[in-house]
């Protein structure tokens, strides 16, 4: 009996020790640069605020590569804790059930509650499923916006336009006054995905491909979007608009070097752009179109998420679900918001910033939240659409064509919508 | 060694004193047996293991997963059949790369050949200075691929590149990264100045490899220096020559993918890519497992074909001496 009593003994001391030593888990992510360094700040924060947890973050390169290491892992059953996917990539992961388990069911697995209602509006549905359960744990998450040459408004004696419409008027005030019109990075988000999301417009059957994956189709061909393209390519013509390729700086350059008046980037750019810029600069929304029956509305969120990977032990998965939790905390989300330029996905994280004086400091870094918040359409809530990485190489292609003259507008909706209609037949199969 | 008989024809003697200090006969090669069968392939095993694990196996892989279209995770895969290459082999913007490729591939490897060729000629006859020469010249080979696409890009900048500006000098609007040809423009020359130092290194050494003796008799029998290189020179560098044809369109067809993937900055757009990128981009970016393994297999075969046409028909004309 003493030997039983003994043996227990040194097991419970033993299990003790094993205690001690934090759980360690991993977090696989696509950032570098700055940006990375406020991952470690923010994974470092987390170590040190609890012992029983430790969070390596790892950085994958770019997006793209942290979700195809990310896949590769899992085939061989190597699968880090977290795994950092972007916007158009979220399909794929969410698609494969199974292979997450999904942020809403984590926390409440490990004694944490979820509010969906504590997340603001553009971020609330992207990650999401139909019902509006949280797939992914929304991180960092960012908008389109326009940031403004206050030198060329001053100059031209315009103000910032609000619609489409709006520009089509200034735009010859502004190439009297020397500048560019407009240049724009990423069509495929600014002008594409958020046209039907400002503007209030299906993107695709199936109610944005959320309800099904089966026999989704794109609705490229919208008439209200190609009037929009047309009229691009027309300021195009007219020396309106300058498009550079599909590069994101070789359209942003001209607008730090202060030869374009507005520049439609993401909410994200500001940091950068505040040490480039030649000229003083602000923000304001991404323009919407007037004519569209019911505009205005919030656009889609960029940036990515986190998605909780299966086939851990539950002691990690708790570590996982601590470290989502914390993630939400309102003064992680203000720290990261402030540190990096994403916005604050929290409406606490954004009423404390305020509350802090922030965007009074910095009034460009409150455009993007305010867009988010904006009334939500129909439309506006996200589209969950298989292999749209490739559809999106599809757009840059058709883009590329319009503006260097090789294609017509409707020759090139028409083609987007047939090659990623072919896209997305294809994807409905892989769950075949 | 010996000589082709034909481009000595015209001297009599000199052949004759060529035959007799060239033409000995071979030494006998020795028959080497193993006692124990098992022996060799002991030798051979950590070759083979390796030539198995890095080859056969994906390639027995990707012939696999390309009659699947596949989710990426590797939850479901839905049989397919041959559909993976129809769509692949169907669709117009496969066809567009794929003559890219064999255009971009051609031009590269002709241009990158003759230029270093000729300036391998040329620095085997300078005698002043001949190390800063041919160092100045092999240099460049020092330069990792995604380096010559970075320096390449910022040549061929719309904004700040000094080759635009000096393009917009003759008129040319140059617009790299718009417009298709522009960009295809930039991706040869960067393709080519990079592979120019490679072949440099191989026709020099090729050319130091030729017997002054044969030179010399060459040199007394034709003064045409044009007709000396193609008769009696140019046909001693043919196994130099033969080699660097086949490793100039494998560095086309492959290793220019790090200099196309930071010309395009990721995004290719409308801009000229080759298969082997498009592999990538289907494979990596899409995650379309089962239509990327297809393309492969396609290139695999067409490198196949390729390299023995090569060995079929051109090398059959190589004279190794």
């Amino acid at each position: 009996m003493r030997n039983i009593l003994l043996v227990a003994g040194a097991l419970t001391l033993g299990g003790t020790a094993l205690n001690a030593a934090p759980t360690q888990i991993t977090w696989w992510h696509g950032m570098g640069g700055a940006n990375e360094q406020v991952i470690n700040q923010v994974a470092q924060k987390f170590n040190e605020s609890q012992s029983a947890c430790a969070i390596t973050p790892v950085s994958k390169g770019t997006y793209e590569e942290a979700l195809a290491s990310g896949i590769a892992a899992f085939r061989s059953k190597e699968q880090p804790n977290i795994l950092q996917v972007f916007d158009a990539g979220a399909a794929t992961i969410i698609n494969a059930k199974g292979a997450t388990i999904p942020a809403e069911d984590i926390l409440s697995q490990n004694g944490h509650k979820l509010d969906r209602d504590a997340f603001i509006n553009g971020v609330r549905y992207f990650y999401a499923d139909a019902d509006g359960k949280f797939i992914g744990m929304p991180f960092n998450s960012s908008a389109p916006i326009m940031y403004v040459n206050e030198e060329a408004m001053q100059k031209a004696g315009v103000e910032p336009p609000k619609t489409w419409q709006d520009f089509e008027k200034i735009a010859p005030k502004l190439k009297e006054a020397g500048y560019i019109g407009m240049t724009a990075s990423q069509l495929t988000w600014m002008f594409f995905e958020n046209f039907f999301s400002r503007n209030n417009i299906q993107m695709a059957s199936n109610n944005n491909g959320y309800d099904s994956f089966q026999g989704t189709t794109l609705n490229a061909t919208n008439p209200e979007l190609v009037a929009f393209f047309q009229k691009l390519k027309d300021w195009h013509d007219k020396g309106y608009f300058g498009y550079y390729g599909a590069g994101w700086n070789d359209n942003q350059k001209p607008f730090e070097e202060g030869k374009v008046a507005l520049w439609i980037g993401s909410s994200g750019s500001f940091g950068g752009l505040s040490q480039t810029a030649t000229m003083p600069f602000s923000a304001d929304f991404l323009p919407y179109d007037a004519d569209a029956k019911d505009g205005n509305k919030s656009s889609f969120i960029g940036g990515a998420s986190l998605f909780a990977m299966s086939g851990h032990p539950a002691e990690q998965n708790k570590c996982t679900a601590d470290f989502f939790n914390f993630l939400t905390s309102t003064d992680i989300q203000k720290f990261y918001h402030e540190q990096t330029g994403y916005v604050a996905i929290t409406t606490a994280a954004y009423e404390a910033a305020k509350a802090d004086g922030w965007y009074e400091k910095h009034p460009q870094a409150e455009v993007g939240i305010k867009q988010l918040m904006l009334p939500q359409g129909e439309w506006s809530k996200g589209y969950r659409l298989g292999f749209y990485p490739q559809i999106r190489v599809v757009e840059e292609r058709e883009f590329n064509k319009i503006f260097s003259g090789e294609t017509t507008v409707e020759d090139a909706f028409k083609a987007i919508e047939t090659e990623g209609n072919d896209l997305l037949a294809r994807f409905a199969k892989t769950s075949g | 060694m010996s000589v082709p008989s034909t481009s000595l024809q015209t001297s009599p003697s000199g052949i004759a004193r060529l035959r007799a200090r060239l033409a000995a006969p071979p030494e006998a090669a020795k028959r080497v047996q193993f006692r124990r069968p098992l022996l060799p392939w002991l030798l051979l095993a950590p070759q083979l293991a390796v030539v198995a694990t890095f080859f056969y196996w994906p390639s027995a892989q990707a012939v696999i997963s390309s009659f699947y279209i596949e989710d990426p995770f590797g939850f479901g895969a839905t049989f397919v059949g041959l559909d993976n290459y129809a769509d692949a082999v169907g669709s117009s913007e496969y066809i567009r790369i794929a003559g890219f490729t064999v255009m971009f591939t051609v031009i590269v490897t002709v241009l990158s050949l003759a230029i270093g060729m000729l300036l391998a000629v040329k620095a085997d006859k300078v005698i002043r200075g001949r190390p800063a020469y041919r160092t100045a010249l092999i240099a460049v080979y020092a330069i990792a691929p995604p380096v010559a696409g970075l320096i390449g890009m910022m040549l061929f900048d719309q904004h700040i590149g000094s080759i635009v500006r000096f393009a917009a000098l003759f008129g040319w609007n140059m617009q790299v990264g718009l417009s298709y040809w522009d960009t295809a423009f930039a991706m040869i020359v960067v393709a080519v100045w990079l592979q120019i130092p490679y072949n440099f290194i191989f026709v020099l050494s090729g050319l130091q490899a030729i017997p002054s003796a044969v030179r010399e008799a060459a040199l007394i029998d034709c003064r045409n220096g044009l007709r000396r290189f193609r008769t009696v020179i140019l046909p001693l560098l043919a196994p130099t020559a033969f080699f660097l044809m086949i490793i100039n369109i494998t560095y086309a067809l492959f290793d220019t993918f790090a200099l196309i993937d930071v010309m395009v900055k990721d995004k290719p757009a409308n801009n000229p890519i080759t298969l082997v990128y498009k592999v990538y981009l289907d494979g990596f970016r899409g995650n379309d497992i089962g239509g990327s393994s297809a393309q492969s297999v396609i290139l695999m075969a067409v490198v196949l074909v390729l390299t023995l046409f090569q060995f079929r028909y051109i090398e059959r004309r190589v004279h190794y001496g």
